[in-house]
C-alpha cells in the first residue's frame, strides 16, 4: 500500500486537480479528488460587481461551454427583470449553445481518447472545433470565451456569413460522426477499454447530484432542456440520448449522440429563425433587480448549470451562487473509482469529462 | 569480402554502431512525420528541408541539458540502465545478415543470440524504473516485467517453429533456404505449416509488445504514468532511452525479415541484395509507426489475457501442426 498523488500536475488531469490515490499495486483502494488548486473566487467577485460587469466572470467558469454559463446568468437577470428577449434572439442563443456544446464535446472526445493513448482523434477533433471557433468567432469577436448574450438579447445581430456557415457546418459534421463511429468507437482496443468499465449506478448520480451525460450514460433521462425547459427548445424536435449501462462507454456514446442531436436542433433552428430585433426594447439603463431570490438553470456541455442570485435591491448581487456540474461529477470518483486499476480510473476520469475551473470556480 | 579478419571485423562494428545511429535518429523522424501524415499535418518543417536536420537539433538539445540524478536514486544503477538499454541492440545486430557477405559476425546460433541479448532491455528498463525511486517509475517496472514475460513465450514458440522448419539457427543460412521467387519466403511455407500468416502476425505482435511500442506501450503510458521508467530521467539519459526503443524497432523488423520474408533475397527471383532486405525492414517499421497513431493503448490485463489466453494456445497449436506435417510430408 502506498499513496500516489496524481496531480496536481498531471497528463490526465487535464488542469490542476490533485487526486490523492491509495493504492495496492495498481489497484486503487481510495482516491481522493483535491480540488482547490485553481480557485478564482467568482461567487465572491459577484458581490462587489454591478449585474452587467458579473457577466463576462460568467464565461471563464467553464471556458469550454462560455454559451451555456452565459445563458444562464443572463436567464437569471431576465427573469428577476420580467425582460422577454425578441425570438430571433432566443433562436440565435439556441443555435450558438448547440455550436459550443459540439465543440465543447469535441474537446472532451480528443481528450478522452488522449488519456486512452490514442493521440490522432485529438487532431481530427480540433480540426472540427476549428470551424465552430470560426463560426463564432466571426459573430461574437471571441473564440473561446465568449460574451455574446446580454440581458434582453444578443450584443449584435448574425450575418448571412453565419447562417449559411452554419449549415455547411451541419451538413459537413454528419458525415464526420459517421467516421467517428466507424474509427474511433468501433475500434477493439476502445471497446475493451470502456465496456463494462468505471461503473456509476443511478443511485450513485442522485446521491451526488451527477447530471449531464453522466447521469444519462447511467439510464436517466435528465435533460435540463427537457425537465426545466427554457428558450425555445420546447418549440424544437430533439432527443435525449439515454443508455443505461452506466460503463464508461455508456457516457462515451451520449455524447456522441448529444453532438447529432445538437446538429439536428441547430438545423432546425435555423430553418426557423425568425426576422426582428434581437434585442428587447425595454431593458432599463440602470440595472437594479427586485430584491428577491432567483434561479435560472441550463443544460451546459457537462451537465445542469444553475446560477441563484440573491439581489437586495441594489446595483450588485448581494449573493451569487454557481452551482456547476463537473463539481457534482468529481464528487463521483471517490466512490466509483475504489478497486480499479489505475488506467481504467483514469478512463473513468477522463469519461466524466472534467474542466478543473470549473470544479473550482 | 576478403579483409584480414580483425580489419573487417573492426569494419563492420562501425558500420553497425553507424547503423544503428543513424535509423535511432532518422526513425524518430520518420514517426514524426509520419505522425503528421495520419494527423493531416506537415509534421517537422522547420530544420533543414522538410525538417531533415530536425533529430540532429533534438539530439544536440539533449545533450546540452544536464542530466540530472536524483539524490534519493540508486545512482549506480541510474547510470548504468540507459547503457544496458543500448548495448544489447547494437549486439543482436552485429549477428543480423544484411546481405549474401554482408554481416558482421557470422554465428552459426545467431537466432539464440538475437533473442538472447534483446531480453536484456526489459531488464534495462525495469532497473531504470527500480533505480529512480519514483512510484511511477515503480509500477513501469512492474508493468514491463510481466508484460515480457508474457510475450517472450509465444516469440519463442514461433521461433521454434521456424527452427523445426529451417533445421538452423544460423540466420544467414535460413535466409538462403528461401532463395528464389518470393513464393519460397517463410510467410508462404503453406506446405509445411498452413497458418503461417497468423504465425507472422504473432511474431509481429510479440515484437511491438517486446520493444514497448504503442498499442502496448504500458511501460511508457504517458497519460497515466507521466513517463513511466524514465520519468527521472533528463538530458542525453533520457535520449539513450529513445534512441534504445528505435534500436529494437529495427531489431525486432530485422527478425521478422530474414525469418518470414526471406531477408535479403529478391521477391521476383533476380537481383537480390542488402536494398531489398532494407525495404522490407523498412515497410515493417512503417508498419510500427501506423499502428502507433492508430490505435488507443490497450488495457493492462487485456494485454496479458491477448498473449496467455490467445497468442500462447495459437502458436503451440502451430507449434504441434508444423511438426505434423513436417513428419508427414
Amino acid at each position: 500500500m502506498f499513496t500516489l498523488n496524481l496531480g496536481p500536475q498531471h497528463p490526465a488531469t487535464h488542469g490542476v486537480l490533485r487526486v490523492k490515490m491509495t493504492m495496492d499495486g495498481e489497484y486503487i483502494r481510495r482516491a481522493e479528488p483535491v480540488p482547490g488548486y485553481i480557485h478564482r473566487m467568482h461567487e465572491k467577485m459577484g458581490e462587489n460587481r454591478t449585474w452587467a460587469q458579473y457577466l463576462p466572470n460568467t464565461s471563464r467558469v467553464d471556458y469550454l461551454s462560455a454559451m451555456h454559463y452565459t445563458h444562464a446568468y443572463v436567464g437569471v437577470v431576465e427573469r428577476a427583470l420580467g425582460l422577454k428577449p425578441p425570438p430571433r434572439a432566443e433562436y440565435i442563443r439556441v443555435i450558438t449553445s448547440e455550436l459550443n456544446r459540439i465543440s465543447s464535446h469535441l474537446v472532451w472526445l480528443g481528450a478522452f481518447l488522449l488519456d486512452l493513448g490514442g493521440f490522432t482523434p485529438l487532431l481530427y477533433a480540433f480540426d472540427d472545433r476549428e470551424k465552430i471557433l470560426d463560426l463564432l468567432e466571426g459573430i461574437t469577436g471571441a473564440r473561446l470565451t465568449y460574451c455574446y448574450y446580454r440581458f434582453g438579447g444578443l450584443c449584435n445581430d448574425v450575418d448571412d456569413t453565419f447562417v449559411r456557415g452554419a449549415q455547411e457546418f451541419v451538413a459537413y459534421m454528419r458525415p464526420r460522426l459517421s467516421m467517428y463511429q466507424t474509427l474511433v468507437t468501433d475500434n477493439i482496443i476502445l471497446q475493451k477499454r470502456l465496456v463494462g468499465i468505471g461503473l456509476i449506478t443511478s443511485e450513485q448520480c442522485r446521491k451526488y447530484g451527477a447530471t449531464g451525460p453522466v447521469i444519462r450514460g447511467s439510464g436517466v433521462a435528465y435533460d435540463v432542456r427537457r425537465v426545466e425547459p427554457y428558450s425555445v427548445y420546447p418549440e424544437l424536435d430533439f432527443d435525449i440520448p439515454v443508455f443505461p449501462e452506466g460503463d464508461s462507454m455508456a457516457r462515451y456514446r451520449v455524447r456522441m449522440e448529444e453532438m447529432a442531436q445538437s446538429l439536428r436542433i441547430i438545423e432546425q433552428a435555423l430553418a426557423r429563425l425568425p426576422d426582428g430585433p434581437v434585442m428587447a426594447a425595454n431593458v432599463p439603463r440602470v440595472l437594479k433587480l427586485p430584491a428577491g431570490d432567483y434561479c435560472y438553470a441550463v443544460e451546459a456541455a457537462r451537465g445542469r448549470f444553475m446560477v441563484r442570485i440573491v439581489s437586495d435591491g441594489g446595483e450588485v448581487p448581494y449573493r451569487v451562487k454557481l452551482r456547476t456540474p463537473s463539481f457534482s461529477n468529481l464528487s463521483l470518483f471517490e466512490e466509483t473509482s475504489r478497486g480499479l486499476l489505475l488506467p481504467d480510473a483514469i478512463a473513468l476520469l477522463g469519461s466524466l469529462d472534467l474542466v478543473i475551473p470549473d470544479v473550482d470556480r | 569480402m576478403n579483409l584480414p579478419e580483425p580489419y573487417r571485423l573492426l569494419i563492420f562494428l562501425a558500420g553497425t554502431l553507424a547503423f544503428v545511429g543513424f535509423h535511432a535518429a532518422y526513425l524518430v523522424w520518420v514517426e514524426r512525420k509520419g505522425a503528421g501524415r495520419f494527423q493531416r499535418r506537415p509534421g517537422p518543417t522547420e530544420a533543414g528541408y522538410a525538417g531533415l536536420l530536425q533529430p540532429i537539433a533534438d539530439a544536440l538539445k539533449l545533450l546540452s541539458k544536464q542530466v540530472i540524478v536524483p539524490p534519493t536514486s540508486d545512482a549506480v544503477l541510474f547510470r548504468a540502465a540507459p547503457m544496458m538499454v543500448m548495448a544489447p541492440a547494437l549486439m543482436c545486430l552485429a549477428v543480423i545478415p544484411f546481405g549474401e557477405t554482408l554481416v558482421a559476425r557470422k554465428v552459426n546460433f545467431g537466432l539464440v543470440m538475437v533473442f538472447a541479448f534483446g531480453s536484456i532491455n526489459v531488464m534495462a528498463i525495469m532497473l531504470s524504473g527500480w533505480a529512480s525511486r519514483n512510484k511511477y517509475a515503480i509500477i513501469s517496472a512492474a508493468r514491463i516485467v510481466s508484460q515480457n514475460v508474457a510475450y517472450e513465450i509465444p516469440m519463442l514458440l514461433v521461433a521454434i517453429t521456424l527452427l523445426m522448419m529451417m533445421g538452423t539457427m544460423d540466420l544467414q543460412e535460413i535466409v538462403r533456404k528461401q532463395a528464389g521467387w518470393f513464393w519460397n519466403w517463410n510467410l508462404f511455407q503453406l506446405a509445411a505449416n498452413p497458418l503461417m500468416p497468423v504465425t507472422f502476425l504473432i511474431f509481429y505482435i510479440c515484437m511491438l509488445a517486446e520493444t514497448n511500442r504503442a498499442p502496448f506501450d504500458m511501460a511508457e503510458a504517458e497519460s497515466e504514468l507521466v513517463a513511466g521508467a524514465f520519468t527521472e530521467y533528463a538530458g542525453m539519459g533520457f535520449g539513450v532511452f529513445f534512441m534504445a526503443e528505435y534500436a529494437n524497432v529495427v531489431v525486432g523488423c530485422s527478425l521478422a525479415t530474414i525469418l518470414f520474408l526471406g531477408g535479403w533475397q529478391s521477391p521476383i527471383g533476380w537481383l537480390p541484395g542488402p536494398w531489398w532486405f532494407l525495404a522490407k525492414m523498412y515497410f515493417l517499421i512503417f508498419c510500427v509507426v501506423w499502428v502507433r497513431w492508430t490505435f488507443p493503448r490497450t488495457q493492462f490485463y487485456g494485454l496479458l489475457n491477448l498473449s496467455w489466453k490467445i497468442l500462447i494456445p495459437v502458436s503451440l497449436f502451430t507449434l504441434v501442426l508444423t511438426s505434423v506435417m513436417l513428419k508427414l510430408f
